[in-house]
């Protein structure tokens, strides 16, 4: 035997080669009841809030679109001109459009500003495109604002039922891909916004109905999109809070929180009030004139009623009847009695005023049926994902207001994991159109990629590790059958919209050229409105026999 | 300059390969053969790839002087490797013309490099193959002709890939790394993507529930030698955007950078080294096959 070959035996390695173990995502996903090997949920959600804020920083110089100069025209004039001006200046074609308390928000912001770049709070708006200061500067503010966002997070990391939310349901809203497309490139303060919707939603689930209700109305006054939730918020809180403790006690209940909600509108209606200027606020926050659609039209119902208004348009004039091609568009607004539907009956501001009143009904009958506080969560969604589907003038941004809420509790059942694999994906495809500059297609088909991968991940090892009980099914040789994240059908639909994608990137220049350029666009969005009308149907029969 | 990258590329891990390659080729039954083969297949490669330029030696040595542009000099601006560095006290380029810098760089390589080289051909191993190329690509960057900053990221490579192995050593690596490529970023106006990657990576390196820190017991004495260049170099990040350098040193703030990024590779280079040296001398863990 050759002694050379047993004496340089390559030997193994060191003994200890203490190797640092991989991320832990299965430690993501567990529910810990006591935190003794994972880490508190308290700083993991700020080590991953610090790590969307390092890719916040990367998203800087990327598209901003013409809410960037709105954000900018309002920070200059907030802070420039005296309260009095704010909803009566017309120096800018952006005027102020949201409520008072948003104003005293920008006013906030802009207070650093001016140390930054004096330009920043010139009345008029410079008509020099920003220097990169100015744009740092309002970037960093959203992600100042994030913080709120975080702080809810934090307080909802433990659920109804004083559980410890898993930190995957809290990873899924810090991480959210739409959140990052809408807030940090499209440029809007939706982070602070949800970060006040998800703190009254705590405050609710906790049983502060008073906090919450306070917390809501404050959140009104800084966006009104959110009425659409207020009837939900009014029955749930006139059942739970006031309802049940006899005639006096209720009735005292019912005034203190009258009281509350009524001291935060005065807060913010009081100088405007004063002023007498409470016409020109309303007429600018309720802008009428503006069409059924905006220039992209959202996923929601209409979308197929405009189908259906074009096929049989198409069908009858097959037939022989004579059909005229309506002069009135659907982006612009109603005018006189003209209707841009050509057969199916035209559709007004109260229509869709009363089909969001009916979608929600069955959700309020509940509410005030059986007013528990483990729903409020779901509820809210609901109202949220009614008043997108069927409003009027809706944009596919609204459906972040019920997305990112639905993440908390995406975890609480397979059917909801499964449920919010699907919406997640559909709502943030919907939002591609948003970014259609090329050197953003990249980043935003890996953001969308990489939260799919996060979900699919994490989802898989949770339910690995915790097997839901009594829902096992047993195959012909007594093995459990394993539970799949997404059925077929969810399957198939969510191919098909790679190949919706690839049609739209590659093929479609190729086939039709420069014809018909609104079609990919339309494709979009009517396949992503199948994806959601599925969701709120979803939604709906959850609610009816659940809760 | 990207066909330039590509050649550095070759050569900084040559000697790794050729050392792991020729060490396997002498652990067979017949090394004589194994080697014939070896050369056989390099030469032939070669000479396939370089085909149209052997016709005569003219066309071969304009290709070679288009990849190695040897007459801008021995180092150009400030680069964290030997040739630099060590300026500040030799001016090598008023004492020595381009041919004897030439061998005295090419000689320095070669003895930098030689330790990993013969531990390779007397064993060679998986992992210290990996510990091979980063102390042949190491070696290259500090002593080596006309380096760039860039080129520090071919040491990062395998670097990386001995991550789960030498931890602390990738993390300090990557930070001095980062660190020695500064003024370029600055130039390039490309500090907040700087700040933005540096943060993810020591998030990354510090997720929750990983162990890290564990398993080596470092005495409290040699974390202060350690965290003093780690406090220089955080103050000299903000002091070499805000401060003017003074009059008489107007580089004077790349130079700083430079002898701390010098220091750490010098430490990291030895400490290589030597734990490629300590994989053949480990005491075989119990339990393991005896093969005869």
């Amino acid at each position: 035997l050759d002694p050379r070959l047993t004496a340089h035996r390559p030997q193994r390695a060191q003994t200890t080669p203490h190797p640092v173990r991989p991320l832990q995502i299965s430690n993501w996903t567990t529910a810990p009841m006591a935190a003794t090997s994972s880490p508190s949920t308290a700083a993991a959600a700020m080590w991953a809030f610090a790590a969307a804020a390092c890719v916040k920083l990367l998203l800087v110089p990327t598209y901003r679109s013409t809410d960037f100069d709105v954000h900018r025209y309002w920070l200059a004039l907030t802070h420039a001109l005296p309260a009095r001006q704010w909803y009566t200046d017309a120096s800018s074609e952006w005027t102020l459009d949201y409520p008072p308390f948003f104003a005293y928000f920008s006013r906030l912001l802009s207070l650093p500003a001016p140390f930054v770049d004096a330009s920043l709070v010139d009345i008029p708006v410079p008509a020099a495109p920003p220097s990169s200061a100015y744009i740092l500067y309002l970037r960093l503010t959203v992600a100042f604002s994030d913080l709120l966002l975080l702080a809810s997070i934090l307080l909802l990391a433990r659920d109804a039922r004083r559980r410890q939310r898993p930190f995957l349901a809290l990873l899924l809203v810090l991480w959210s891909p739409a959140l990052l497309i809408v807030d940090h490139i499209h440029f809007q303060y939706n982070g602070f916004l949800m970060g006040l919707l998800l703190l009254s939603l705590h405050f609710l689930e906790q049983g502060k109905d008073l906090a919450g209700g306070v917390v809501f109305a404050a959140l009104l006054c800084s966006k009104h999109l959110f009425l659409v939730a207020a009837p939900v918020y009014f029955v749930y809180l006139f059942r739970h809070y006031c309802c049940g403790r006899g005639l006096a006690r209720g009735l005292g209940r019912l005034v203190l929180m009258g009281a509350g909600v009524v001291a935060v509108f005065a807060m913010a209606f009081a100088p405007f009030v004063y002023y007498g200027q409470m016409q020109q606020l309303l007429s600018r926050l309720f802008p009428f004139g503006r069409g059924l659609f905006h220039a992209y039209w959202a996923p929601n119902f209409w979308v197929f009623y405009i189908v259906l208004d074009k096929i049989l348009a198409f069908l009858l004039r097959r037939l022989g009847f004579s059909i005229e091609i309506p002069e009135a568009s659907f982006t612009r607004g109603l005018v006189g009695d003209s209707s841009p539907f050509s057969v199916l009956p035209k559709v007004t501001p109260i229509t869709t005023f009363l089909l969001v009143i009916l979608a929600m009904t069955p959700c309020l009958v509940k509410a005030f049926a059986n007013p528990q506080s483990k729903h409020i969560i779901r509820w809210v969604a609901y109202a949220c994902s009614c008043g997108f589907m069927f409003g009027w003038h809706v944009h596919e941004k609204a459906s972040l207001h019920f997305t990112i809420p639905l993440a908390l509790i995406a975890m609480d059942s397979l059917d909801d994991v499964r449920h919010y694999f699907l919406l997640s994906i559909v709502s943030c495809y919907s939002l591609f159109p948003l970014l259609f500059e090329d050197q953003e297609y990249p980043i935003k088909v890996l953001l969308l990629l990489t939260y799919g991968a996060l979900m699919w991940v994490g989802f898989s090892s949770h339910f690995a590790a915790n097997p839901a009980p009594g829902g096992e099914k047993l195959d012909a040789s007594d093995n459990i059958v394993e539970k799949k994240l997404t059925g077929w059908i969810s399957l198939g639909y969510l191919l098909g919209m790679f190949a919706i994608e690839f049609w739209s990137r590659l093929f479609h220049h190729h086939v039709y050229g420069d014809r018909l350029p609104f079609l990919p666009l339309m494709i979009v969005s009517v396949y992503c409105g199948i994806g959601m009308m599925y969701s709120w149907i979803w939604q709906l029969s959850w609610i009816i026999r659940h809760t | 300059m990207g066909i330039f990258d590509i050649l550095q590329m070759s050569m900084y891990f040559a000697p790794a390969f050729f050392g792991h390659l020729l060490g396997k080729c002498l652990k067979r039954k017949y090394p004589i053969v194994e080697i014939m083969k070896l050369g056989f297949v390099v030469l032939g490669t070669f000479a396939l790839v370089w085909w149209p330029y052997l016709h005569s030696y003219e066309a071969a040595m304009q290709v070679i002087s288009r990849l190695a542009p040897f007459e801008r000099g021995i180092y150009e601006d400030y680069v964290a490797n030997f040739w630099c560095t060590t300026s500040v006290l030799i001016k090598w380029k008023r004492l020595y013309a381009i041919k004897p810098l030439k061998l005295m760089s090419l000689s320095a390589t070669i003895l930098a490099f030689l330790p990993s080289f013969i531990q390779q051909v007397k064993s060679p191993s998986n992992l210290g193959f990996l510990y091979s190329l980063l102390n042949s690509s190491f070696s290259f960057y500090l002593f080596s002709y006309q380096v760039h900053e860039k080129s520090i990221l071919l040491p990062l490579l395998p670097a990386s890939l001995l991550a789960l192995h030498e931890p602390h050593l990738h993390g300090w690596f990557t930070y001095y790394a980062l660190f020695s490529m500064y003024p370029l970023i600055c130039r390039d106006q490309l500090l907040l993507q700087y700040i933005s990657v540096l943060g993810l990576f020591v998030l990354i390196y510090y997720s929750p529930g990983g162990n890290y820190g564990k398993g080596m017991k470092i005495s409290s004495g040699t974390m202060a030698v350690l965290s003093l260049p780690l406090l220089c170099s955080i103050l000299l990040h903000t002091v070499y955007l805000q401060i003017e350098p003074p009059k008489r040193y107007p580089f004077l703030f790349d130079a700083l950078i430079m002898f701390i990024c010098f220091s750490q590779f010098i430490i990291l280079t030895l400490y290589t080294n030597y734990k490629q040296w300590m994989l053949d001398f480990h005491p075989r863990p119990v339990g393991s096959k005896k093969d005869l």
